[in-house]
């Protein structure tokens, strides 16, 4: 009794902390100039919508909205379209120097952002993509896909072998095991690396800032950051337009939630 | 329905040799079972006929065509898997239907095929059921079907009644024995219960590190076996084996085994080499008699254990050092750790010389 208290407050104390600062921004948000600039600060917001009128529409939120969907989308459908079948690959066929190239993917991964913006930078003036969205979606694509193929592989390894077998015996090539009965099973795992890949697209910001320079093309991390005040830093649209980015994220991760079940599936073999 | 013959199947993986030089029949319509202890290479030579697996060397045969070439979807034949392997996100109905689909066959093909297992496997309720909604034995059932609808050549079984319970396990065995006489279909079945394969197989297939040990019908395999592998695998409890040598006494010979000693007469000796030999004995529980029967060698024996399975006792005795269980059918008021006169009748006795079978003549006269 006494270890669960401990563990509920715990727990508490947790999530109370990390949500913290967002829940600032979010108190901040519904305030008015005057209460954010208040000293002692004034705890609670009177509840004014005109920093989110600003944010919206006084600093253009919907295009940089727009340009975040764009690429956060394109940069989640592609890397799933090339780490699906590299990853059932991985997990299932029979690839010389497998566990080599899994690792090497490992390896990838961890290079410091700052010592491959150069390089990226140079491949993409020479392509042309830079300052345009497809420019970012690139890299992006590039440096989730060994994410997801890790996911993926995992999730493909757990499948159990012998309906692959039944599958063949049924009639399926490699192509159609894979999309009638490898893919439908595993959805949970495709939802997870889809919403990971999302994610990390829809917040990154330092090659959104290397790669777009234009206020039209640039995406919601960058945009909001440069924020212009006329003589002091714009607290209140910075957050208000923080919440409105946050928005989209946490509803499509709900939406999404109920996909990521597992044991889904559960009958294929004896249960 | 189809013939099957293996030619000369070798398999190895990474230079371990799982399968060496297998050479089988299967004739049209027989039920022929592989029998064998786990890692035995059985549902590695039911992968290969499948198509699953590639063997390193040999070829199979279906209907007289080499299908080494073909893959497992092209060679017509349906596969039940020890673990069913239902597809979770299809209903029964479209479980039973997939293998058709994949082959395009029209639709009105595809429902009365379903409808024919169906009532055949008794599993009409279940069709619109996905396959975590139903019990294992209907699972087994449904994975059953999804053979039938296809009409093969040859139907494949890997353990398919392994992770049923001991009830269960004994109905579908019945109702497999009946489905096949009413399909009249070719089945190979893989299994390691010696039980399933008496009852179900008209051919057993004893295969024991790679290699068939003995491929004969049910009832030859269980009264001559081939080798003291097979003569020990088959039965339960198995035949009592005893390792001994065997030396001239006058016109008879001397069989010792530790504390066993047992003098067989002129006329086995005939069978058995002149010179002394090593030999295995053997003679199956059921065998032994607790009375004096004509032509029988008696050994006297210390009780260790009895045990009571209702029907009949299995007495285990000990002879010196020397193991030996009996089967008796009442109580003949034996006591554990009493002497017990065990007699072996000597038409009953199996003989195995350099691990293969000597058949020994009829005794007629004592």
């Amino acid at each position: 009794m006494k270890g669960r208290l401990l563990l509920a407050t715990g727990i508490l104390a947790t999530v109370g902390l990390s949500l913290l600062p967002f829940l600032w921004f979010v108190l901040t948000s519904f305030k008015s100039q005057t209460e954010i600039e208040a000293a002692p600060p004034a705890w609670w917001p009177s509840g004014s919508l005109e920093f989110y009128r600003a944010a919206l529409f006084d600093h253009h939120l919907f295009n940089y909205a727009w340009n975040s969907a764009l690429v956060a989308g394109s940069t989640t459908l592609l890397a799933l379209l090339f780490a699906i079948p590299a990853a059932y690959a991985l997990a299932r066929l029979t690839v010389p120097g497998k566990q080599g190239i899994l690792a090497l993917l490992l390896c990838v991964s961890m290079f410091p952002q700052m010592a491959i913006a150069g390089p990226i930078w140079r491949l993409l003036d020479s392509l042309g993509g830079l300052n345009q969205r497809w420019g970012l979606v690139l890299p992006y694509v590039a440096l989730t896909l060994p994410l997801a193929i890790w996911i993926l592989a995992s999730f493909f390894k757990e499948l159990p072998p012998e309906l692959e077998d039944a599958a063949r015996v049924d009639g399926c090539g490699p192509w159609s095991i894979l999309f009638r009965i490898t893919l439908p099973l595993a959805t949970p795992g495709i939802f997870t690396a889809a919403i990971l890949i999302l994610i990390y697209a829809w917040n990154e910001f330092f090659f959104a800032l290397l790669i777009l320079t234009q206020p039209e093309q640039q995406t919601l991390p960058v945009g909001i950051a440069l924020f212009q005040g006329e003589f002091t830093m714009p607290w209140g649209e910075l957050a208000a337009a923080s919440v409105v980015a946050t928005l989209p994220l946490i509803g499509v991760v709900l939406l999404c939630q109920r996909w990521i079940v597992s044991g889904l599936s559960a009958g294929a073999v004896k249960g | 329905m189809a013939e099957l013959e293996l030619r000369h199947i070798s398999k190895s993986f990474r230079e371990q040799a799982v399968l060496r030089d297998i050479s089988l029949r299967v004739p049209n319509g027989s039920f022929t079972i592989l029998l064998g202890p786990s890692g035995c290479g059985k549902s590695t030579l039911l992968r290969i006929i499948a198509g699953l697996e590639v063997q390193t060397a040999g070829q199979v045969l279906i209907d007289g065509n080499e299908v080494d070439h073909l893959p497992p979807a092209e060679r017509d034949i349906a596969m039940v898997f020890q673990q069913y392997a239902l597809y979770p996100h299809l209903s029964v109905r479209e479980n039973l239907a997939f293998a058709l689909k994949m082959r395009r066959a029209p639709r009105h093909v595809i429902d009365d095929r379903i409808a024919e297992a169906a009532q055949l496997l008794e599993i009409q309720p279940l069709l619109d059921r996905k396959p975590k909604d139903l019990s294992g034995g209907q699972r087994q059932r449904v994975a059953m079907g999804r053979a039938i609808v296809r009409k093969p050549k040859l139907f494949l079984f890997d353990e398919p009644l392994s992770n049923l319970d001991a009830q269960l396990r004994t109905s579908m065995r019945i109702e497999l024995k009946k489905l096949q006489q009413r399909l009249q279909a070719t089945m190979i079945y893989v299994t390691h219960d010696q039980v399933e394969a008496m009852t179900l197989g008209d051919r057993i297939v004893v295969i024991e590190g790679g290699r068939i040990r003995q491929a004969d019908d049910p009832q030859r395999a269980y009264s001559a076996p081939a080798d003291p592998f097979v003569a020990s695998f088959i039965g339960t409890p198995p035949m009592n084996l005893w390792e001994g040598t065997l030396e001239a006494q006058g016109t008879n010979a001397r069989f010792h085994a530790g504390g066993l000693m047992l003098t067989l007469p002129a006329q086995v000796r005939s069978a058995l080499p002149p010179h002394p030999s090593t030999l295995t004995l053997g003679i199956r529980p059921e065998d032994i008699s607790l009375e004096n029967v004509p032509r029988s060698l008696p050994v006297e024996a210390t009780v260790e254990l009895i045990e009571d399975l209702g029907a009949d006792l299995l007495i285990h005795c000990r002879v010196d050092q020397v193991k030996l269980v009996a089967r008796a059918y009442r109580h003949t008021g034996i006591s554990t750790g009493g002497k017990i006169r065990l007699f072996l009748p000597v038409n009953k006795l199996h003989a195995f010389l350099d691990q293969r079978r000597v058949d020994l003549p009829p005794i007629t006269v004592s």
